[in-house]
């Protein structure tokens, strides 16, 4: 029994990377099973992972009192890697590839308008919605707006800007609420927004934004539209995190 | 060769990196300015470099695209290593924002898709 244990403790040790994709893995395939079964794919499997992670991380407070979810459980640390600032940044780079310049062009006007909109409202909402709930400092107010945006640029900002990570927390919260609203709610606004044809799908991409959001609610939907919507959406996080640490945050700390 | 792929998207990464903090200590702020921003976009420009000259791979594609398949599963991984517990005592403000935003953004769809459904019907 206690060669077990040791064994156990060696691998949560020394293989705690691979034990986190192994954990990752389980946890995508089960929400997946849920997305299918109990929602008939509705509700999109990444957007219950998310949800099902943030549970577990809340789990995760509860039973060690730290601040690192999940990863404080010594079996899960290797989350902390794997899910940690450096793998990140590097794999949502990564996702810029997928975007072809020239058919971003097609888009045109009508993308960069829904973009700028895209950003600035939900940015402008979320900041003022966390100083009518007593937040003050720039920093906080910052990754709070950047939140609203998308669940990534939230924590982008926030980690670039050196948030608390409470606020940090709440900034994917909000992120993840959005994502969650936008897959679920779509498919009944659609007819009602004006929804059915590519044009109006990249509107909705680029002021939706969140990526999984745009997918699951356009795929809910009308599956066609759902490159034209991906497509202005993959350009939301870039400049979410382009905009929101800099440009925005200098303007905000210069009003306050 | 896959790993061409991987080293191109972690030099842009890191390259975007250095520019961001670079450009915070220009700003004088204490902060990465547009970091993985800047290295999006300098990835976005070396793929159309490579792919003109004819040199985009499909083991450079692969290196690349493996990660950004990568992306939703480090977010869950993200998602879970986040101090929730903390951020629940702020509840009411994330279901105001999140249904305030999306409320909004809905209705410019609608607004928006009008707006210029209108003004560009003439030309397709």
């Amino acid at each position: 029994m206690t060669e077990a244990l040791a064994i156990a403790q060696k691998i949560f040790v020394d293989q705690r990377l691979v034990l986190g994709f192994a954990t990752i893995g389980a946890l995508m395939w089960l929400c997946a099973f849920v997305s299918r079964r109990l929602t008939a794919g509705r509700i999109h499997a990444s957007a219950i992972a998310i949800v099902a992670a943030l549970a577990l991380a809340w789990w995760g407070g509860v039973i060690t009192g730290g601040k690192k979810g999940l990863a404080d459980v010594p079996a899960f640390a290797g989350l902390a890697l794997l899910g940690g600032a450096m793998l990140r940044d590097f794999a949502i780079v990564a996702t810029a590839f997928e975007v072809d310049v020239a058919e971003a062009r097609k888009a045109g006007l009508l993308g960069v308008i829904a973009l700028a909109l895209g950003t600035v409202v939900p940015f402008v909402v979320g900041v003022g919605v966390a100083w009518s709930f007593g937040y003050r400092d720039a920093v906080s107010l910052t990754t709070l707006g950047a939140g609203a945006v998308t669940y990534i640029v939230g924590p982008v900002t926030g980690a670039a800007l050196g948030a608390s990570s409470p606020v940090i927390a709440l900034s994917i919260a909000t992120g993840v609420l959005k994502a969650v609203l936008v897959m679920t709610v779509t498919p009944f606004v659609a007819k009602l927004i004006g929804l059915d044809n590519p044009r109006s799908a990249m509107a909705f991409g680029g002021l939706m934004g969140t990526v999984s959001g745009v997918a699951g609610g356009l795929a809910a939907t009308d599956e066609k539209l759902v490159p034209y919507g991906a497509l202005t959406a993959t350009f939301h996080t870039g400049i979410g995190c382009l905009l929101c640490p800099s440009l925005f945050f200098l303007v905000l700390r210069a009003v306050l | 060769m896959a790993i061409y792929g991987t080293a191109l998207l972690a030099l842009c990464t890191l390259l975007g990196v250095a520019l961001g903090e670079a450009l915070g200590l220009l700003l004088h702020v204490k902060a990465n300015v547009g970091g993985v921003g800047i290295a999006m976009m300098m990835l976005m420009a070396a793929r159309q470099w490579l792919a003109s000259r004819g040199h985009l791979s499909a083991g450079i594609k692969l290196g690349v695209e493996f990660w950004a398949m990568m992306y939703i599963p480090i977010v869950v991984a993200m998602a879970a290593q986040q101090n929730v517990l903390a951020a629940l005592k702020g509840g009411p403000m994330v279901l105001v924002a999140g249904v305030l935003t999306v409320a909004l953004c809905f209705t410019l769809v609608a607004v928006l898709g009008r707006a210029m459904g209108a003004k560009d019907a003439g030309h397709d």
